[in-house]
């Protein structure tokens, strides 16, 4: 691999949501994301995997500037991003955009997919170099698989697959160098989820983009990733290459997810690590390690102190007790 | 001939529309023995959720009517049972877990009392007694302090925990089927594990048979004895999991086993997908509703409609070109088995 330049990083990130307690309580806060770190290299896919609740779509949204930071910085090309006011935002938002899980409450369905795709142009003042703006859409229209005549009808007559494709289209308009997509396949049949996959891939050659890739699916994030993060609770408990993940997972957490997945055969006697219970809740900032209550390694010191995430091999970093000597 | 616990005949649902005629269902037949696990796979929109409503007759009598076929439960037709009987039917002989647990559940009722009205609409007892008999079923689920939960809103429970409590309900009916219509689909993996497994274990005590509707092979593989394919209303393959793990036949089986992508997979190597979309219901009827997107259909395939053929081992495949004299040769896709 030749030299990898970092596109974006993120510096302990923190988002917390303030909670209004009942009979004017103390105030509370949701701890969404806690002193999350991570840095994308361009051209290549960062994968986010983890459970409902676990703080990736607001990562995300973070980074997109959806949501304001509560502490941490987001570097992009080495300039903060999460300061940025007025022109120059706009401007940042036409290096980042945007996929949303849900296709079909994505896309306006009183505007055709034409007016749709064009929107950004402006939004953006933008006009493309040597055709008019319609030509330009028609080209990514295309792109993602779709035909002309597909121009002017108006998103319910599309399928979900086919909506997502134009969410793609219309993100790519402006020329972003990353983009963020948030579970852009869960809401898809396999047949569809296999395709939107494979324009992903072949786009992310032909436009040069870098993805942080967003899903709860261990063999999607495994597919199209390069790295690859597991979040738990709003922490990153572990980093690692793709390859890495299946042939050695070393987070307890890491390893209860991939036992869960359904096996691939019937054939397949798979040994269960059962995590007991069911998430703890995110309010407040608890002591210690996030999984200590469900974990089968748990120690005294894992109740009190938090785990970093520290590199164990080049490439592998795992923020737990066991792998700390 | 063997007696089943559900026999299900050529049946069809079409829905009714201002555009035309919807077949949903058009002629699927099957049946589920005691105790056993049937899986239904495919994509949305193939008539899983229509079939089974068909067979529960909760289909809103309006728009979706059940044209044809036989629906036989222990023996009695289902199509013939009037109101009273249905209550009897739903419930007390057949029951149904739901995809989403939270929209199972009433939000405005307490757990407990909701699971008291499904009790004693079967059984002649007590409030008390059906409060024991709820507690416990919640405990069976392993849901900790069941006393303490049936005094809990739907909402303070997590989705796993809602989707144990829809459970807990379906199991104090004691049915002799359970439905259950995507039951994990909007549960995270870890909880899906969990839900799956208990699931497994209350058959393995009570010897129920389940029809698992799914669109996730994985849990096919994990759950299933038998399993079925559906594509646009119509059942294209039928054969023990085993064997259509190892030998699939279908062509539409064979690319919907391709497009999972597979943990061992090279990643960000192209995969092989399933060109095009599902046809519109409306328009379907002539010829197999497969053929637009089959890579190896012929000409004939666009006028005869291929019914299941038994190629042995009860392994069923509607398909003109797979037939005992000639198979097809299958090209590319991963090696199984």
């Amino acid at each position: 691999m030749a030299e990898r330049d970092v596109l974006l990083e993120v510096e302990h990130l923190t988002k917390t949501f303030p909670i209004q307690g009942r009979n004017r309580e103390r105030k509370q806060f949701l701890y969404a994301l806690d002193d999350v770190s991570l840095q994308i290299h361009r051209g290549e896919t960062l994968g986010v995997i983890g459970e409902s609740g676990c703080g990736k779509s607001t990562l995300s949204r973070c980074i997109v500037s959806l949501h304001k930071a509560t502490e941490g910085k987001i570097f992009l090309d080495g300039q903060d991003i999460s300061q940025m006011r007025g022109k120059e935002r706009k401007n940042m938002h036409r290096r980042i955009q945007m996929i949303f899980q849900d296709p079909y409450s994505s896309l306006d369905p009183r505007k055709t997919v034409a007016q749709s795709v064009m929107e950004p142009f402006i939004i953006h003042n933008i006009q493309p170099e040597g055709m008019s703006r319609l030509e330009r859409a028609l080209e990514l229209i295309q792109a993602v698989g779709l035909d002309q005549y597909h121009m002017h009808r108006y998103p319910y007559e599309f399928s979900g697959g086919q909506r997502q494709r134009i969410n793609i289209a219309r993100a790519l308009t402006v020329g972003p160098e990353l983009l963020v997509c948030d579970e852009p396949v869960s809401a898809l049949d396999v047949s569809m989820q296999a395709q939107v996959l494979n324009l992903l891939i072949r786009l992310q050659q032909e436009f040069h983009l870098t993805y942080l890739f967003i899903s709860h699916d261990l063999s999607v994030i495994r597919y199209i990733s390069d790295t690859i993060a597991v979040m738990y609770l709003g922490h990153i408990v572990e980093l690692c290459p793709a390859g890495d993940i299946y042939q050695r997972p070393l987070h307890p957490y890491t390893q209860a997810l991939l036992s869960a997945i359904p096996p691939s055969s019937p054939f397949e006697e798979k040994e269960q690590i059962e995590l007991k219970g069911d998430i703890p809740s995110p309010i407040g900032r608890q002591p210690g390690c996030p999984l200590a209550s469900r974990c089968q390694h748990c120690t005294q010191r894992c109740r009190t102190e938090r785990p970093e995430l520290k590199a164990v091999e080049k490439d592998h970093s795992v923020a737990c007790f066991l792998y700390s000597q | 001939m063997d007696k089943h616990l559900v026999e299900v005949k050529n049946l069809r649902t079409y829905f009714y529309t201002a555009s035309g005629i919807s077949k949903a269902v058009d002629g699927v037949s099957f049946t589920v023995d005691e105790g056993e696990t049937l899986g239904i796979v495919g994509e949305s929109g193939c008539g899983k959720s229509v079939m089974s409503a068909s067979i529960m007759r909760l289909l809103a009598s309006k728009a979706g009517k059940i044209v044809d076929g036989t629906v036989h439960f222990n023996g009695a037709d289902v199509r013939a049972l009037n109101e009273n009987q249905l209550r009897e039917f739903r419930g007390k002989d057949v029951a149904m877990i739901f995809q989403d647990p939270m929209t199972t559940l009433d939000p405005v009722f307490k757990i407990g009392d909701q699971m008291v009205e499904a009790i004693q609409a079967h059984e002649n007892i007590t409030k008390e007694e059906a409060r024991r008999i709820s507690a416990e079923a919640l405990g069976k689920v392993g849901i900790p302090d069941p006393e303490k939960r049936l005094n809990s809103y739907p909402f303070e429970l997590s989705g796993g925990m809602c989707q144990r409590v829809a459970i807990a309900m379906v199991l104090c009916g004691k049915p002799k089927l359970i439905i259950a219509d995507e039951p994990t689909t909007a549960l995270d993996v870890t909880m899906q594990a969990q839900i799956l497994k208990l699931m497994k274990q209350l058959q393995t005590e009570s010897h129920t048979a389940i029809m698992l509707i799914t669109h996730n092979l994985g849990v096919v593989w994990e759950m299933c004895d038998r399993v079925m394919v559906m594509y646009a209303g119509r059942v294209v393959e039928q054969a023990a999991v085993k064997e259509l793990y190892s030998n699939p036949m279908h062509p539409y089986t064979w690319g919907l086993m391709d497009s999972m992508p597979a943990l061992n997979d090279t990643p960000k190597e192209p995969m092989s997908t399933i060109e095009g979309m599902p046809p519109d219901l409306r328009l379907v009827g002539k010829g197999c509703n497969f053929r637009d997107r089959c890579k190896y259909a012929q000409p004939q395939c666009a006028e005869v409609v291929p019914e299941p053929v038994d190629l042995g081992n009860g392994h069923c495949v509607a398909c003109l070109l797979q037939t005992r004299e000639h198979r097809l040769e299958r090209e590319g896709g991963k090696r199984h088995g």
